[in-house]
């Protein structure tokens, strides 16, 4: 055993290892990689699956990106063999659009990121950082992930049955909603099952943290990646329940008729249906109450997966430690105060827009917190430019970028110009793309010799985030020129409006850009097989890191250590002389 | 986990991991309801006719028995982990028995309650209070049939020899019970008597 593993973050006594697994019994097949209650099993699960589904919503991207550049033509390669329902002659058709755009918002946000930022990194790290053998209740941690391959089947089968998948927005609002075919029932179906799952393993993270601490780990020496996983399972727990409440509300309403969302004043064929008397705001209200603490459950894990690369490849401890804890909390509990920023055009009393717009506003203060400290720990850092490392600095930058322009919409009456133009989604795919999704990626490229024994290939890894890096922002950025000048978003042909004509060549350069984007993707799938199978093998410790997940053998079995653990200091000191 | 490893250890916080779980659990119920309670707000305050006409409408004495019949099972829950912290294995499968029959009680009076409504033609998309009612009183329904369950398979085992031995785990169960209770506590008030006083 080397040095660097015995002064690893705690003082590791290691018992005479070689054998001390041996008497670990057999497990099968099915037990041991299928319905495993190992959480490093089930991390890999949650990785494999969201990255499959990164997949296919960067696919349907790819499609709705065809539609904006050159509307009405016929997709190549691919349009000839699309189902009539979907394409006419190869062109997509309004209705297929729609369901693409809110399947690609759905997918993204529930099968994506939040299983990887949460379910992924938080099943991998929570244990092994606070150094302990499992999750505390680690046969729910296996439910809470088979909740999820069933809710995305149904949530994807939408596409095949009748009147074709939900297409009211990845936002579902009444009357709109309710009114719809069954893909919009199987949505809310699988939305609701995603939601369960999501809420199991939160109250897993919780009662693991606040349980299984190993002896001298104290709350604050956990390091930040523990504490941002911790915060937003909180805000899970608290938020989510709410979402399943709206969607239980909204499932009868499309299923036994009744009008918690439906008004008097409802002008539909199904209107005999409904008694009326419901308020269609009322499921904004309930649906931003979760959706916009769920930004944060989104942002913040990647936040703290951030914190530990960027403090490993800078050589330096976290510049502001309980600054950055104190910073999260602040976000997180002014995220659930700040849901009605998304409703200024709802038709909400402007006395209630003013205090949500100085609430929102008032979340800059803990961000910049985080982006001061951060440059602070880079600042005279011994920086390494490892691939990790350059996506977490691409996360700082564009979370940059992202915060401002949230900014701009945060203030109602800037707000009233911009709302539903494509700044929006310029800014959305700012803090999830370059935010939320770099950070995983950091996540990946740091945590894949832990998780898979091998080392992903470095130079592969360098290429793929300039490729990432560069056609993201040269897709993303000229969105928020579209949204100034007026371009909505959702919207299926762009160019029957006079005043957005002149904006299809700059959406040809979007397009052209966003294929590129898609493409640099499969980099990355390549990297992880490839590294699978021929990667080097990987040492204890490759980035010389500080945390207690470091001194974890690189593979091991249902239990992690091989050594007993006590804590002595914080997470991020480097003043070692092998550090 | 091998010989010679102890990372096995107290719980950090002194509540055993399941207990731990379920508090957690309990308050993400609580939001749960919440969502419900808050509609039921807002959509009250603009239909307060409405609302409280169909109140009128609901038997509110069916309501108070069961009310007095999850009470109770509170009761007889609280003394089934009492007998088996103590160790009296038989008294723990007379409480614990009370506490499913009463739940089943609770279940029939509800379903009397449902197809009462359903013969005067009254169903959820009647008017928004009936909306309210069946979804709420449905859902609480659910989570008293899921308490149920594991009840059941308890009192199973408790028949094997040595009785049952894990107290806390019935502990565990009693919290999500007493949960369950306190809903319908919250429900009783404003669905069943909030109404003009000449009915």
């Amino acid at each position: 055993m080397d040095t660097a593993t015995v002064s690893l973050h705690g003082s590791a006594q290691s018992h005479d290892d070689a054998h001390s697994h041996d008497d670990h019994h057999e497990l099968s097949f099915i037990q041991k990689y299928i319905f495993s209650t190992d959480h490093k099993v089930i991390a890999k699960q949650f990785l494999f699956v969201s990255l499959f589904f990164l997949m296919v919503g960067g696919f349907m991207a790819m499609l709705i990106r065809w539609q904006l550049a050159y509307p009405g033509q016929a997709i190549p390669l691919i349009g000839q063999y699309l189902p009539d329902t979907w394409v006419a002659a190869g062109a997509i058709q309004p209705n297929f659009y729609a369901q693409l755009l809110s399947m690609h918002g759905s997918i993204m946000i529930f099968l994506v990121i939040i299983p990887l930022a949460v379910g992924a990194f938080g099943n991998q790290c929570i244990p092994l950082m606070i150094g302990t053998d499992d999750m505390a209740l680690p046969k729910l941690n296996m439910y809470s992930f088979w909740l999820v391959p069933p809710a995305g089947m149904i949530f994807c089968s939408g596409f095949f049955v009748e009147g074709g998948a939900a297409a009211a927005g990845w936002t579902s609002y009444p009357t709109l909603a309710p009114l719809a075919d069954t893909g919009q029932t199987l949505w809310l179906i699988g939305l609701f099952l995603i939601g369960f799952s999501s809420i199991m393993g939160a109250v897993n993270y919780i009662t693991t943290i606040l349980n299984k601490r190993a002896k001298g780990m104290h709350m604050f020496r956990m390091p930040l990646t523990v504490w941002a996983l911790f915060i937003t399972a909180i805000l899970i727990v608290l938020g989510t329940p709410v979402l399943a409440s709206a969607i239980s509300m909204q499932f009868m309403d499309q299923f036994m008729h009744t009008s918690f969302f439906m008004p008097d004043n409802l002008v539909h064929a199904k209107r005999a249906l409904y008694s009326g008397g419901g308020q269609a705001i009322l499921w904004q209200h309930l649906f931003w109450f979760y959706s916009h603490p769920a930004v944060y459950i989104m942002i913040l894990p990647t936040m703290g997966i951030v914190s530990d690369v960027m403090s490993t490849f800078s050589r330096k401890p976290i510049f502001g430690y309980k600054a950055m804890i104190f910073a999260i909390m602040g976000i997180a509990f002014l995220g659930f105060i700040v849901w009605g920023h998304h409703m200024f055009q709802s038709g909400m009393n402007p006395l209630l827009g003013t205090t949500f717009m100085l609430s929102t506003i008032v979340i800059a203060v803990p961000s910049a917190i985080k982006i001061f400290n951060w440059l602070g720990t880079l600042w005279r850092g011994n920086i390494k430019f490892a691939a990790a490392h350059l996506n977490a600095l691409a996360f700082v930058a564009t979370f940059v970028i992202g915060g401002l322009s949230g900014v701009f919409m945060a203030s109602a009456p800037v707000d009233i110009y911009i709302h539903d133009t494509y700044f929006i989604v310029a800014h959305i795919h700012y803090v999830l793309f370059g935010g939320s999704l770099f950070g995983i990626f950091a996540g990946i490229y740091y945590w894949f010799p832990k998780m898979f024994g091998k080392m992903l290939n470095e130079s592969w890894g360098r290429k793929h985030f300039y490729w990432t890096f560069i056609f993201f922002n040269l897709t993303f950025y000229p969105m928020h020129i579209l949204g100034v000048g007026g371009h909505m978003r959702r919207v299926y042909d762009p160019y029957v409006y006079d005043f957005l004509k002149h904006f299809q060549p700059m959406n040809q350069f979007i397009s052209i850009a966003a294929f590129i984007l898609g493409a640099s993707q499969l980099i990355l799938l390549f990297n992880i097989f490839w590294s699978l199978k021929y990667g080097k093998k990987a040492p204890r410790n490759p980035w010389r890191a500080n945390t207690l997940d470091w001194a974890a053998p690189a593979q091991f079995g249902h239990g992690n250590f091989d050594m007993d653990i006590t804590v002595y200091r914080g997470p991020y000191e480097f003043s070692h002389f092998d550090r | 986990m091998s010989a010679g490893l102890s990372l096995a250890h107290e719980p950090n916080s002194g509540v055993p991991h399941g207990k731990l779980a379920m508090w957690i659990f309990l308050a993400s119920e609580i939001m749960f309801f919440s969502g419900f309670f808050g509609a039921f707000i807002v959509l009250r305050n603009s239909n307060i006719e409405m609302f409280s006409h169909s109140a009128g409408e609901l038997n509110s004495y069916y309501a108070l028995l069961n009310t007095a019949v999850l009470i109770g099972s509170s009761l007889t829950m609280a003394l089934s982990i009492l007998n088996l912290q103590r160790g009296n294995n038989k008294n723990f499968q007379l409480f614990l028995g009370l506490t499913i029959v009463c739940g089943f009680i609770f279940l029939i009076v509800k379903t009397i309650e449902y197809s009462t409504k359903f013969s005067h033609g009254i169903y959820p998309s009647t008017n928004v209070f009936f909306a309210f009612y069946f979804t709420m009183t449905g859902f609480h329904a659910l989570h008293v049939i899921l308490g149920m369950i594991p009840m059941v398979f308890m009192l199973i085992k408790s028949y094997n020899r040595g009785g049952y031995n894990k107290p806390v785990k019935v502990e565990t169960l009693g919290l999500s019970w007493h949960f369950v209770d306190l809903v319908w506590i919250f429900l009783f008030p404003i669905l069943y008597l909030i109404f003009p006083a000449h009915h």
